[in-house]
């Protein structure tokens, strides 16, 4: 019976989120589930609100309507514990790293072992070493400070860090921009072996359809603030959406118009 | 459009920026005594504010001891009153001019060092880390540097104060001829405990706005570097605004009656 139950209850659910900066538009009604142990992928032009809708769900930032729930219990407006215990879930591996500057390589990875579950700092370090070695990185980094590494060494130490307590959930914002392809796939792997074998639901963000279709069960595409398509990975191609269609193709013309005019 | 609109909306955001920092400060406190503590980043604050603040404070009040006893001689003389100069060097040294004087120094140097620090976390989404993370940025990097300000500020305001008295006693003594025991008695047999008490009520209040205008505006920081460039500096303007301010409010209160 309580099999069944956490098969119907949704990992994650939106309902009619929105959010607008200033005068700006942003999310205008996102309806987004996500089963558990599925992973899916967003996809969308630059500046859509991607990002966005992770951090809605993270709590980061408080949308301006709509409801969130997690594993079935509501979170917007939580606070303390409560709040701390729904975060505890989560993995998050940002755009742009966010790696702590002030601590190096090991304690970065290693940040929610030691701070949030007390475990000793030697035990941590063998952890932290042993999830590089899983993003393809080896063990002499792990005394460098983040500002020593290239943009694609801190993204792999981000994903590290993202996985290094083992989350029932993941958010991958832009797993594989700025790797070169080899080291792409290998990420790429990573995801998949964290859904199949931990069980993990994931959420990716990512521009790169080869990694969407390698890492993807279904496949979501924002556009105006509105999920306009949601289906499973091989239903892409022929989703008979046009706006699906000219993202996937990466064609210039078509229904979407980017903005280049300044 | 109605005149009085851009009024009403500039009152609100006044309001608003208010409310936000009165609730910034009341979460910082509660972090501070709720566990868990990082004593490490504790300490490692007490050092920045405490230690590597000593050089300028220590600078700013030999000076200051310094001219005080040389512009009260000068001043004193033309009354023949030579002899309060001992009592008025280390009354407006404990009183007023160590506490006000040092915070200054401290608010541009760690004000701006917070905000900065703070603010790049910000920009960056290294806070937004934190918070993913399961550790809370209040009790990670507020509340160590609250206290770290409200402990080390009295601290080196007494070093100030000794330094700053003995400022006026080596011009009084080399300069100006007067009897090193009798200066020093002079200067002991004055000195009351409120005057020193006061002072060090100031520089915990002190150190407290000071950290907290770091945090608040790194904290709230806009994005890019120019928003973590305007928190820089309005994180030390608004210190040294509140240090003037209080200080005035802590005399009436210590010392009106
Ligand atoms: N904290 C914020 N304050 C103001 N505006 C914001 C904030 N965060 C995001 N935005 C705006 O929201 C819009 C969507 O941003 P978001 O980062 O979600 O885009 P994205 O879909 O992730 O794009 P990309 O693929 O380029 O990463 C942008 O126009 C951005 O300027
Ligand atoms: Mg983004």
């Amino acid at each position: 019976m309580s099999a069944l139950d956490t098969n119907l209850v949704p990992k994650i659910e939106m309902r009619n989120i929105a959010k607008t900066f200033g005068t700006k538009a942003v999310l205008r009604d996102v309806n987004l589930s996500i089963a558990p142990s599925e992973s899916l992928v967003i996809i969308g032009g630059s500046g859509t609100g991607k990002s966005v809708t992770l951090k809605c769900i993270l709590g980061l930032i408080q949308p301006d309507k709509g409801r969130i729930a997690i594993d079935g219990q509501e979170t917007i407006g939580l606070r303390g514990r409560e709040r701390e215990a729904v975060l505890n879930k989560f993995g998050m591996l940002f755009q742009g790293a966010a790696l702590f500057d002030s601590l190096p390589i090991w304690q970065n990875v290693a940040f929610k072992l030691i701070q949030g579950q007390n475990m000793k700092k030697t035990e941590a370090r063998d952890v932290a070493v042993q999830k590089l070695e899983q993003v393809g990185m080896r063990a002499d980094v792990a005394d460098l400070f983040p500002a020593e590494l290239s943009g694609g060494m801190q993204k792999r130490v981000g994903l590290a860090r993202a996985i290094a307590a083992d989350p029932e959930i993941i958010f991958f914002d832009e797993p594989t921009t700025g790797l070169d392809p080899i080291m792409a796939d290998v990420i790429n792997d990573l995801i998949v072996q964290c859904v199949k074998d931990l069980g993990a639901t994931a959420l990716s963000i990512t521009h790169d359809m080869a990694s969407a279709r390698k890492i993807a069960d279904h496949i979501a595409m924002l556009h105006e603030g509105r999920i306009i398509w949601h289906g499973a990975v091989a239903d892409i191609d022929q989703s008979g959406n046009p706006y699906v269609d000219q993202f996937i193709h990466g064609r210039a013309e078509g229904p979407i118009q980017m903005a280049i005019r300044s | 459009m109605n005149p009085l609109a851009p009024v009403g909306r500039a009152t609100l955001s006044l309001f608003e920026a208010i409310g936000r920092l009165l609730l910034f400060a009341a979460l910082g406190l509660s972090h501070c005594v709720r566990p868990p503590f990082y004593p490490r980043l504790i300490w490692r604050q007490m050092i920045e504010i405490g230690f590597y603040s000593l050089p300028v404070v220590g600078l700013t009040a030999i000076f200051t001891g310094m001219v005080l006893a040389l512009q009260s001689y000068t001043g004193f003389a033309r009354f023949s009153a030579e002899s309060a100069i001992p009592s008025v060097v280390v009354v407006s040294i404990t009183r007023e001019l160590g506490p006000v004087l040092a915070s200054l120094m401290v608010a541009g140097r760690i004000g701006a060092a917070m905000a900065a620090e703070i603010g790049t976390m910000r920009v960056t989404e290294q806070v937004d880390a934190l918070t993913t993370l399961s550790t809370n940025p209040y009790k990670y990097l507020v509340a160590p540097r609250l206290i770290a300000g409200v402990t080390m500020l009295p601290i080196l305001v007494i070093v100030a104060d000794t330094i700053g008295v003995l400022g006026g006693y080596l011009i009084a003594t080399f300069k100006l001829g007067f009897n090193p025991e009798l200066y020093i008695s002079n200067t002991i047999n004055f000195l009351q405990v409120i005057d020193v008490v006061s002072g060090l009520v100031k520089a915990a209040v002190f150190g407290f706005l000071i950290a907290l205008m770091g945090c608040y505006h790194g904290y709230y920081s806009k994005r890019g570097a120019q928003g973590v460039g305007a928190a820089t500096t309005n994180a030390v303007a608004s210190a040294m605004a509140l240090i003037l301010i209080f200080n005035y409010v802590i005399t009436e209160l210590f010392f009106s009656r």
